[in-house]
C-alpha cells in the first residue's frame, strides 16, 4: 500500500467514520491532499466518494475522525472562523445546482455581494471575467439555467465555483454527462486554471481520461478507506483485483494509449 | 514630477512619472478580497487616460506585489487595455512567470459584452403587457377545455375500449389521500363554520324575538352553500396543490417524457385516477362537511340558546328537505373535476425549473378556487331559474 501520509498537506484526514444507521461506509479513513495538486478520487458504486467529498465541505458530518483545511481544524472551529474558511474553496456540483431564478452572471455574483459586499459595475465585470474563463460564450451572462444544456450548466457551476478565486476547488465528477470534446476541453480548462491561479484541485470522477491527463494523484476508495493513493503509472502497478479491472480494462487501455499518443505528438 | 494616489495609504499602487513616462507601481494584495479598494485606488489617471494621448507611455511594474488572483490580474489587463485604446503605449513589467500565464488567461477572456436589448417606455411597456395578459388568459382558458375534452375522452377510452389498462391500485390510494385524509381538517373547518353562523344567527334573530329560526338559517346555509363549497376550497388548497407539485416534479425529472416513450399515456396513468378519485370522494367529504356544520350549529344553539339537541333536531326535519341536501351535493362532483382537471394540467405546465414548480402550484390554487366559487354562481343562478 502507497503512504497516504504527507508533510504538510492542505486537506489532512484522519480516521474518518460514516455510517448511515447501520451501514458504514469510510472507517478509519486517513487521506491527505498536496497543496496545488490535482487529486482525483474514484471507487466503485456505493464506496462513498460523494459523501466524502460532503464530507469535507461540511455537509456531513463525520460519526468520527478529525478534519483538516488549511491546517485548522474545521470540524471544531467557531462558525464566524468556518465561513472564513469555506471562502477560501469553491464546489461544483454533480449538476451544478445554480440558483434557478437567478441568471448565470447573478449567480457568480452571489458569493461576492454576500462575502465581499462588492458593488458597482466591477460585479459585472467579475461576472463576465469568470464566464469567460470558464469557456462559456458573453451570451451566458443573462440566461437562467433551464436554458443552459447540461454542459453549459457545469460551466456555469464552475464559473460560481471560482468566483471568490478560491484556493481549493472541489469538483463533483465534472466531465460526467459531457460529450467527449467537451470533457477533454474541461478537463483542459481545469489544468490551465489550475497552472494560472494555482489552487488546489481535489475531484470525483469516472472518467479515465481525466485521470489520465491531468490528474496529479489518483486515491482509490474501497472496503471503507482509502486503498492507495498514487500517479496513473502506480495505479498500473497494483495487483489489487478491483484496481487492476479498473485500470486494464479496455476503457483504462484506450486512455492510457490516447494520453501516450498526445504525448508523442507534442514531443514531436 | 511625482504623483500619488489616495490608495498609497494602503500599500497597493504608486504612481510617479519619470521623462514622460507614468510609471505605477503595484504592490500588497491584488486579490478578488480587496477588489473593491483596488478600483478605488485605479480611479483617476489610470482608469481614464485622458492624457494617454500621443503615444504616451506607461509601465505598470508588478514586481511588489505579494498575490494577485483573476481578478487582481483582470484589474492590470484592463488598466492596460485603456490606456492602450486612449493612444497610449503601456507596458507591464517585473511579471512572473506565473503572472505571465495568469495575465494571458484574463486578456484571452477579455471580449466585447453583447449588447442588451433597449427597454421599451412606460406605456408602450404597459400597453404590451396588458394585452399579453389578455391573450394568455384566452390560450389558457382553451388550454383548459381541451385538456378536459382529453381527459374525459381518455375516460370513455379506459371505460369501454380497455377496461384493462385502468389503474385501479392508483386511483384508490389517490382518493385514500384525498379523501379520508382531508377528513379532519374538513370536519373541523365545518363545525367551526357552523358554530360561527349559530352564534352570529341568534344575535340578529333575537331583535325579532326568532331565535329557534338559528336551526333554519344553519341548516339552509350548511347544506346548500358553506358544506360543499368549504371542502371545496379545502381540497383545491391541498389536493390540487400537491397534484401540480406532484406531476410537476415529475414533469422536470422527465418522468412524464419516459412515459410517453414507454408507451404510456400520461393522461390515463396521471390524471384519470386523480380525477375519479376526487370525483368520489369529494361528494362524501361534502356530506361529512354538512354533518360537521350541523353538529356545530346544533351545539352551540344547546349552549347558548338552550335549545336541546332533541327539539333541534326536530326543527331540522321542518326546515329542510331532501332537496336542500341534494342541492349542496350535485355540485360536488363538477367541483372535483374542475379542481383535478386545473390542478393537473398546471403540473403538466411545468418547464424549466423548480421556480415553476412553486409558480405553477399557486396558479393551481388559485385558479381552481376561483373557478369553483365562479361555478357555484352559475348553480345559484340555474337553481334559482328553476326554482329549487
Amino acid at each position: 500500500m502507497a503512504d497516504t501520509r504527507d508533510e504538510n498537506p492542505i486537506i489532512r484526514l484522519r480516521g474518518i467514520r460514516n455510517a448511515f444507521g447501520r451501514q458504514v461506509v469510510h472507517d478509519k479513513l486517513d487521506l491527505d491532499v498536496r497543496r496545488g495538486e490535482i487529486i482525483a478520487l474514484v471507487g466503485g458504486s456505493g464506496t462513498g466518494k460523494s459523501v466524502l467529498l460532503r464530507t469535507i465541505v461540511g455537509l456531513n458530518r463525520p460519526a468520527a475522525g478529525s478534519i483538516e483545511v488549511f491546517g485548522q481544524d474545521i470540524l471544531h472551529l467557531p462558525v464566524i472562523e468556518r465561513r472564513k474558511v469555506e471562502q477560501r474553496w469553491g464546489i461544483l456540483f454533480q449538476n451544478g445546482a445554480l440558483f434557478s431564478s437567478l441568471t448565470v452572471a447573478q449567480n457568480i455574483q452571489v458569493p461576492l455581494k454576500e462575502h465581499l459586499g462588492l458593488k458597482g459595475p466591477i460585479l459585472d465585470e467579475i461576472a463576465a471575467l469568470k464566464i469567460a474563463l470558464a469557456g462559456l460564450p458573453p451570451e451566458a451572462a443573462d440566461k437562467y439555467p433551464s436554458e443552459l444544456s447540461g454542459g453549459m450548466k457545469k460551466r456555469a457551476g464552475l464559473a460560481r465555483a471560482l468566483a471568490l478565486d478560491p484556493e481549493i476547488v472541489f469538483l463533483d465528477e465534472p466531465t460526467a454527462g459531457l460529450d467527449p470534446i467537451g470533457a477533454a476541453a474541461f478537463d483542459q480548462l481545469i489544468a490551465d486554471l489550475r497552472d494560472a491561479i494555482g489552487f488546489t484541485v481535489f475531484l470525483v470522477t469516472h472518467d479515465l481520461d481525466t485521470l489520465a491527463t491531468v490528474c496529479d494523484r489518483i486515491a482509490v476508495l474501497g472496503e471503507k478507506r482509502v486503498m492507495v493513493v498514487g500517479t496513473m503509472s502506480d495505479m498500473l502497478e497494483q495487483t489489487n483485483p478491483w484496481i487492476v479491472e479498473y485500470f486494464h480494462g479496455p476503457r483504462g487501455r484506450a486512455a492510457m494509449d490516447a494520453k501516450a499518443r498526445n504525448e508523442a505528438r507534442d514531443a514531436g | 514630477m511625482s504623483r500619488t494616489t489616495s490608495a498609497e495609504a494602503v500599500g497597493l499602487l504608486r504612481l510617479s512619472e519619470q521623462q514622460g513616462t507614468l510609471r505605477a507601481e503595484l504592490s500588497g494584495r491584488w486579490v478578488v478580497a480587496n477588489a473593491a479598494r483596488l478600483e478605488k485606488a485605479l480611479a483617476g489617471p489610470l482608469t481614464d487616460p485622458r492624457d494617454a494621448g500621443a503615444g504616451r507611455a506607461l509601465e505598470i511594474d508588478l514586481s511588489g506585489i505579494e498575490a494577485i488572483d483573476t481578478v487582481g490580474a483582470w484589474l492590470v489587463h484592463r488598466t492596460a487595455a485603456r490606456w492602450r485604446q486612449a493612444g497610449g503605449a503601456p507596458v507591464i513589467t517585473g511579471a512572473s512567470a506565473d503572472h505571465e500565464v495568469l495575465l494571458g488567461q484574463v486578456a484571452k477572456a477579455d471580449r466585447p459584452a453583447p449588447e442588451k436589448p433597449r427597454r421599451a417606455g412606460l406605456v408602450t411597456r404597459t400597453l404590451h403587457d396588458f394585452g399579453r395578459s389578455v391573450s394568455l388568459a384566452a390560450d389558457e382558458a382553451l388550454r383548459l377545455v381541451s385538456f378536459l375534452g382529453e381527459t374525459v375522452a381518455a375516460m370513455f377510452r379506459l371505460a369501454f375500449l380497455h377496461p384493462g389498462r385502468f389503474r385501479v391500485t392508483s386511483t384508490f390510494a389517490q382518493a385514500q389521500a384525498v379523501g379520508i385524509e382531508a377528513m379532519p381538517i374538513v370536519g373541523l373547518i365545518s363545525f367551526l363554520i357552523g358554530v360561527v353562523i349559530a352564534y352570529q344567527g341568534v344575535d340578529q334573530l333575537a331583535m325579532f324575538g326568532a331565535q329557534i329560526f338559528v336551526v333554519n338559517l344553519v341548516a339552509v346555509s350548511v347544506l346548500r352553500e358553506l358544506g360543499i363549497l368549504l371542502a371545496a376550497i379545502v381540497i383545491s388548497g391541498r389536493s390540487g396543490s400537491s397534484f401540480t407539485a406532484q406531476i410537476g416534479s415529475m414533469k422536470l425529472n422527465e418522468e412524464v417524457d419516459a412515459m410517453r416513450t414507454l408507451g404510456l399515456d400520461p393522461i390515463e396513468v396521471l390524471v384519470v385516477p386523480r380525477v375519479l378519485a376526487l370525483m368520489i370522494m369529494l361528494p362524501g367529504l361534502a356530506f361529512f362537511a354538512d354533518l360537521m356544520g350541523l353538529l356545530g350549529g346544533m351545539l352551540m344553539s344547546w349552549g347558548v340558546l338552550g335549545i336541546p339537541p332533541d327539539v333541534f333536531m326536530s326543527r331540522l326535519a321542518n326546515a329542510v328537505t331532501w332537496k336542500t341536501f341534494f342541492v349542496g351535493v350535485v355540485k360536488a362532483p363538477f367541483f372535483a373535476v374542475t379542481i383535478a382537471v386545473v390542478g393537473c394540467l398546471e403540473g403538466l405546465q411545468v418547464e424549466g425549473s423548480s421556480e415553476s414548480v412553486g409558480r405553477r402550484t399557486t396558479q393551481s390554487v388559485v385558479k381552481s378556487i376561483f373557478l369553483v366559487i365562479v361555478l357555484d354562481a352559475i348553480f345559484s343562478i340555474f337553481f334559482a331559474t328553476i326554482g329549487i
